[in-house]
């Protein structure tokens, strides 16, 4: 059904944000820990890019039918 | 002009900066415009070229310059033109004068330059005269009048001719016909038996005419010949007799004979006179007979001639001939004893004389000698000397007195000699004139009688002349008779077999007619027989095959009614059983149906295999659809950051539209408006129109109709299986319809 789909892309979304949030955050202790002197700045910066890339990707995501040529969709639909 | 240039000079010098500038770009730009229309005006190509750039440079410059210069064309044209309709005129009225030459050809004959009888006629005439002048002098506009006089004076010449054929044509009419009168006339006359019977009578007539008249003739003519002669005869006794007595006379006057003699003499003389006398007489009353009888010839002769016929006048021309030679032998010998007459007219004159001077002598004698008798020649003795003395002196002075005498009569003699030649001459004359006329008469006889001779010769040589042309004209009449009849038989004969073969023609073609109808009428009669037989018999076949026509169509609509019901079976979310079986039971039962076995193959593949959605499963998917649609209503292949999606549910949370909003008729360019749509959309479902409910969802664009998509094919398959469903059933309803028969 096609209009799952947009409900689909947001719960990707929300799961890839979720991750690359937490995985930024967590190399963003790590680092401010060990490399950093516990500064926040790192920690900001891991969520930061973390969450820049999960918006990224899921704005790609949400892109994706309009750049790609449908061959390509059609096999990263299948992918998916 | 120069009041605006001073103007704007003045502007231009007592301004400031700004208003300079302004002031110099509007000089130019009039000074350009005002040279962009005198070069224009000079030249015409690049005028041409400016109003074509400029769109209304045209405007302008008509009103700076007046109207483009193409008066050149024009005028050519016009000219042309000018020229045309003279032409067209003139073959109008050539047209129309062929027609008044027609009607007059009928009346008479009139050369076409010449004017016409007609006024109007005339003027058209002058008119087109003076039109091919003009068109004349144009040298590119071929003259039209020379093939309409050549078309006319060949018309003319024909009709010249057909009139005179007609005459002829006419007078040979009139020539057949009188010739055919004229044939016609000789059949009136009378048969040719008539005729000869009739030429036979009139010669019959003519010769008995003939006879008669020739025996008339004969005998007048003996008659006249016998009183002729005797007349003749007695004249020429008479004429003897007195040339016998005044012989006689002579010598008794003359002859100095003894006088016993001399009374002998005397005796003769008288016996002589009265022979003659006889003689005459007899001689005058034979005349008269033989006048007579002449006279009657002649009467004879006249009547004769009178009888007009022409055999009879070569006897009459003889009779006359005869007379005539009697007449003139009569009248010379009636000449010849008017001669002798005459003469002895003159000899007894003597003798009378003589007798009446010797009786005179006597007397003197006698009176001188009163003694002596008459018979002095017997009284030689018996005188005496006085006696003898006295005769003697008596004898002196008569032989004075007739020597006197005789000199009075010498010298009377001449005057005597004159008045007897006078009178002799008179008498001469007198017998001149009347031998004259006699001989006249006589001449004239002969040359009447010559001219009748002639005449009836010539009649004679022009009768046989005549014959002979009446023989020739006969024959050639014959020929020509017999020509004609052998013309006229073929005619004839051509004319019957041509009636006789139309006729015979006519007949068979009824008789064909005929027997054809007879035929026509039984093939139609046995046509119909065997149209009607066919036609039964069709009919059962029909009534078989529409039986089976109908059991097919039912059950047909059995099987459309099977897969009908299937597409009621969908549930609330589930599509409905697959309609493959249906679809095959229809698809069976109308395996020889190609339109139906088409509609039941355009089942789509998703339908059969899957099954379709009802309407209510898709009107409540809808309503979740709606909800998204209207949250990524402002995202397409351009706005899809996530920024966007932000603003679209911006969007979609502080937007409120119509639940349901009926939809117009025709969508504009703001009905395309994805919220408005869905509320059009909403209202068609809710109203169960689900096609137009598609239509409106499909005009979303972007990630709207992404979304929609799927929701689209689904209610596009419903719509398609219900499409062909209800044409199938309308289609198996149909042939129901149809196969059902009427009571």
């Amino acid at each position: 059904m096609s209009e799952k789909e947009l409900g689909q892309k947001w719960d990707r979304c929300l799961a890839d944000g979720v991750i690359k949030l937490g995985t930024g955050l967590g190399l963003g202790i790590v680092f401010s820990v060990v490399f950093f002197k516990r500064r926040t700045w790192p920690i900001t910066l891991g969520s930061g890019m973390g969450l820049g890339m999960a918006y990224a990707n899921c704005q790609t995501d949400l892109r994706l039918h309009y750049l790609v040529p449908k061959k390509q969709w059609l096999i990263h639909s299948n992918h998916i | 002009m120069h009041k605006a240039i001073l103007v704007f000079l003045v502007v231009f010098f007592y301004s400031g900066g700004a208003a300079k500038v302004v002031t110099a770009g509007l000089m130019t730009v009039t000074g350009g415009i005002a040279g962009t229309i005198l070069y224009a005006k000079w030249d015409h190509k690049f005028r041409e070229t400016v109003e074509k750039n400029v769109p209304y440079s045209d405007r302008l410059l008509g009103l700076a310059l007046g109207p483009a210069p193409q008066e050149t064309g024009l005028s050519v044209k016009k000219q042309i033109e000018l020229a045309q309709p003279p032409s067209m005129m003139e073959k109008a009225m050539k047209v129309s004068k062929a027609k008044q030459e027609k009607k007059v050809k009928e009346t008479t004959e009139s050369p076409i330059e010449v004017a016409k009888p007609v006024q109007p006629a005339q003027s058209l005439e002058e008119a087109s005269t003076e039109v091919t002048h003009i068109i004349s002098a144009i040298s590119d506009v071929p003259s039209v009048p020379a093939p309409c006089d050549t078309e006319m004076t060949p018309v003319k010449e024909e009709c010249k001719e057909c009139h005179n054929h007609k005459v002829t044509a006419e007078t040979a009419a009139v020539s057949t016909e009188i010739e055919s009168v004229a044939a016609a006339e000789p059949l009136k006359e009378r048969p040719v038996e008539e005729v000869t019977a009739r030429l036979a009578q009139q010669d019959l007539d003519e010769q008995e005419i003939v006879a008669s008249v020739s025996g008339n003739l004969d005998d007048s003519l003996a008659s006249s010949a016998k009183a002729t002669l005797q007349a003749i005869g007695a004249q020429e006794a008479a004429l003897q007799a007195i040339a016998l007595h005044t012989q006689k006379l002579k010598e008794a006057m003359e002859a100095e004979v003894p006088p016993q003699e001399k009374s002998t003499q005397w005796k003769d003389l008288e016996a002589c006179l009265a022979n003659r006398a006889a003689a005459v007489n007899d001689a005058g009353t034979a005349l008269l007979k033989a006048n007579e009888a002449l006279d009657n010839l002649k009467s004879v002769i006249d009547k004769s001639k009178g009888r007009n016929v022409p055999a009879v006048r070569p006897l009459v021309l003889a009779a006359e001939e005869n007379l005539h030679k009697m007449v003139v032998d009569l009248d010379k010998v009636v000449n010849k004893v008017k001669s002798a007459e005459s003469e002895a007219k003159v000899v007894s004159q003597y003798s009378e004389l003589v007798n009446e001077a010797k009786l005179q002598f006597q007397r003197e004698v006698s009176s001188l000698t009163p003694e002596i008798q008459a018979n002095w020649k017997g009284l030689t003795g018996k005188l005496s000397t006085d006696d003898l003395n006295a005769l003697i002196a008596h004898a002196h002075r008569r032989i004075d007195q007739l020597n006197r005498e005789l000199a009075e009569q010498r010298v009377r003699e001449q005057i005597h000699i004159d008045a007897a030649l006078e009178q002799q001459k008179l008498e001469y004359l007198k017998s001149q004139e009347a031998a004259v006329n006699t001989s006249l008469q006589h001449i004239k006889e002969d040359a009447r009688l010559e001219q009748e001779r002639k005449l009836s010769e010539l009649r004679e040589v022009m009768e046989a002349e005549m014959r002979t042309q009446l023989r020739r004209q006969a024959a050639a009449h014959t020929d020509h008779v017999q020509d004609v009849l052998k013309v006229q038989e073929q005619e004839l004969k051509a004319e019957a077999e041509q009636v006789l073969s139309s006729k015979l023609l006519e007949q068979e073609t009824r008789q064909r007619q005929l027997s054809q109808e007879q035929l026509d009428n039984f093939t139609l009669d046995m046509n119909t027989a065997y149209a009607r037989l066919k036609g039964v018999e069709e009919a059962i076949d029909s009534h078989v095959v529409a039986e089976e026509e109908a059991r097919k169509a039912h059950q047909l609509w059995l099987s459309v009614e099977a897969l009908n019901y299937t597409l009621k079976t969908a549930e609330a979310g589930s599509p409905t059983k697959p309609l493959e079986v249906a679809a095959q039971a229809v698809r069976d039962s109308c395996h020889d149906n190609e339109f139906a076995l088409a509609l039941a193959s355009a089942l789509p593949e998703e339908s059969l295999q899957r099954g379709v959605y009802s309407e209510a499963s898709l009107r409540a998917r809808f309503y979740g659809l709606r909800s998204l649609v209207r949250r990524v209503a402002l995202i397409d292949e351009s706005h899809n950051s996530l920024y966007q999606y932000f603003l679209s549910y911006l969007q979609s949370a502080l937007l409120f539209e119509a639940k349901q909003e009926a939809p117009p008729t025709q969508l504009s360019g703001e009905d395309l408006d994805p919220f408005k749509l869905l509320s059009y959309a909403s209202y068609c479902l809710e109203h169960g129109d689900l096609e137009l409910a598609a239509k409106l969802v499909n005009q979303l664009t972007g990630e709207a109709r992404r979304v929609a998509e799927d929701w689209l094919n689904e209610a596009r398959l419903t719509l398609e299986t219900r499409q062909v469903v209800s044409l199938l059933s309308a289609y198996a309803n149909a042939v129901g319809l149809g196969t059902t028969q009427a009571p």
